[in-house]
């Protein structure tokens, strides 16, 4: 197979698409959010619960392929001990990143850096970003409330 | 025409791409366009393009031809009484909403019933749940067989004197399936209903004879049919047609327009208001004359032999699951399935690399993805231009995309 398919499928991507971390539903969480990828039937339930201003715990249940499946649970790893505002922040390095836009890399992105080869695949980047979508919008909520 | 022959004419084809000549099996999504259509396009929009029933010029007057030419072309397509018959639409989507908003809103009340079945695709159920929901009508699915074929039986058991409508795809999407729309047409028409076929996916690889069919309505798209998009048609009985209000008002369409009133064009131009889709009614007429000149019916013994061949081969592939009927002889050229422990979007992205287009998702068919217990699968789809060596390639393509999943990680 083409290296070029190797970019995209990294092992670690792999590795979390076959043993999800985080995979289930948060009991006590404080924010259940669903959704959906239209196009292609993908879905995605997130549960967090937030305590004063930081993201104590997350889970996700879903439905999807290696690649949006994988995301959410480097998503949820990475979000979890964060505070609302630095997980909102880690959420639009991601973006840029998955779009091939230039990001802040000062971060270390840990796991998540393994995404980046989706940037090359315009197909797949609404796979990648679905778990994302669903935090950023739970966290909003918060915001604006 | 040998298919060999019948391939080149189809520019498209003629590519690589990632890196691999082109293999392409998408055609139940949208059908790839013969020179012939290209060109018909091109030479209406350099030599006669002009607005169409309203010029007094001599360009109005040819334009005028070529896109009343179609509508004949269409009519002995699918041997309609007459012209009258033969509304331009945008497509199959646009077709069904015609008649679910101009016969429906008109004919459906309250307690009424309308009758779909679980394989329909999004654009023969959304429609009619508008329908019920506006009228208070009740929407009924009629169940599927454990291999996805209906069962007259079941349909007997669906349609009652309450059914207004019966709206059936002649061939499945997903499955494969063909279904036996003339038998059902029968069984509605017994109970008083009238018959609406979606046609998306037979016009394109069978011959359709509405009168044979006694269907009311018909509904298909140029796009899947060599064709090209923007294009669609919807059919009707003349004495339906006559009876229902436009859905569209303005130009084209009108007779007299008074200050308060106006008055309506005959059959079929009342249904057409506005600039119509001239150049792709002549675009779909170069199709059918393309699709006459090989023949529906080799075409659809072509597709047969590799829907057989399909079968057969991917059967082999580790870990397959192929959706629909096993039997060749109950399905139209399509191979709906998935491989264990690799999501379809991963299957198409593979085969993708290899220069393979096939569809993954849930082809606008959610009740019939949950009837299947899948959230997703993939879908290859054949036409006229396909060979034995594209399923080989593609059986190739799984087998590595397989072995990539599982070796790899």
């Amino acid at each position: 197979m083409s290296s070029n398919l190797d970019a995209l499928y990294r092992r670690v991507i792999m590795d979390h698409y076959k043993k999800p971390r985080n995979r289930g539903v948060l009991e006590d969480g404080s924010h259940t959010i669903n959704m959906n990828n239209p196009t292609c039937g993908d879905r995605i339930q997130l549960t967090f619960k937030v305590e004063n201003g930081v993201v104590e715990d997350a889970k996700f249940e879903g439905e999807g392929c290696s690649i949006s499946m994988s995301s959410a649970s480097m998503m949820t790893q990475a979000i979890k001990g964060k505070n609302v505002e630095d997980a909102l922040k880690l959420s639009k390095i991601f973006s840029d990143m998955i779009q091939g836009k230039d990001f802040d890399d000062d971060i270390d992105l840990g796991d998540i850096e393994a995404l980046q080869g989706v940037s090359k695949f315009p197909a797949r980047i609404k796979c990648a970003t679905l778990a994302w979508k669903a935090m950023e919008k739970g966290l909003k909520e918060d915001e604006q409330e | 025409m040998n298919f060999t022959e019948i391939r080149k004419q189809f520019p498209i084809l003629d590519q690589e791409v990632n890196g691999h000549p082109l293999v392409y099996l998408d055609s139940s999504a949208t059908s790839q366009k013969p020179v012939q259509v290209i060109e018909a396009i091109e030479k209406y929009y350099r030599e006669i393009n002009s607005n169409v029933h309203r010029g007094v010029h001599t360009l109005g007057t040819r334009a005028t031809d070529a896109y009343e030419g179609a509508r004949e072309k269409v009519r002995k397509f699918i041997n309609a009484k007459s012209t009258q018959e033969v509304i331009f639409t945008r497509g199959t989507t646009t077709s069904l909403n015609t008649v679910a908003a101009s016969y429906a809103a008109a004919n459906v009340t309250e307690g009424d019933e309308i009758v779909i079945t679980y394989m329909e695709h999004h654009s023969n159920i959304i429609p009619w749940q508008q329908v019920a929901r506006r009228t208070g009508a009740q929407l009924k699915y009629i169940p599927l067989q454990a291999d996805g074929t209906l069962s007259l039986d079941d349909v007997r058991a669906t349609i009652t004197a309450n059914t207004k409508i019966v709206s059936v795809m002649q061939v499945s999407n997903v499955l494969g399936v063909i279904n036996p729309v003339k038998e059902i047409a029968q069984i509605a028409h017994e109970n008083g209903a009238i018959m609406v076929v979606d046609g998306a996916q037979s016009a394109p690889h069978m011959k359709i004879d509405v009168q044979d069919l006694d269907c009311d309505f018909l509904a298909f798209s140029g796009h899947k049919m060599c064709g090209p998009t923007g294009i669609g048609v919807l059919y009707g009985k003349k004495q339906l047609l006559e009876k229902m209000e436009p859905i569209e008002f303005g130009g084209e369409m009108i007779d007299f327009v008074e200050l308060y009133e106006s008055t309506w064009k005959e059959l079929p131009w009342k249904f057409e208001a506005g600039t119509p889709i001239i150049a792709g009614a002549i675009g779909l007429g170069a199709a059918i004359d393309f699709l006459n000149e090989v023949g529906l019916d080799k075409i659809a013994e072509h597709e047969h032999r590799l829907a057989a061949y399909a079968l057969e081969k991917m059967s082999t592939v580790p870990g397959m699951t192929i959706y629909g009927p096993l039997d060749a002889a109950k399905r139209a050229g399509l191979v709906t399935f998935n491989i264990s422990d690799v999501h379809p979007h991963d299957v198409a992205t593979v085969l993708d690399a290899e220069g393979i287009a096939v569809r993954a998702g849930h082809h606008c068919a959610q009740p019939l993805m949950r009837w299947l217990k899948a959230t997703a699968t993939a879908r290859a789809s054949f036409y006229l231009y396909n060979s034995e060596d594209d399923i080989d390639k593609l059986v190739e393509g799984l087998v590595k995309t397989k072995e990539y999943f599982s070796d790899v990680f």
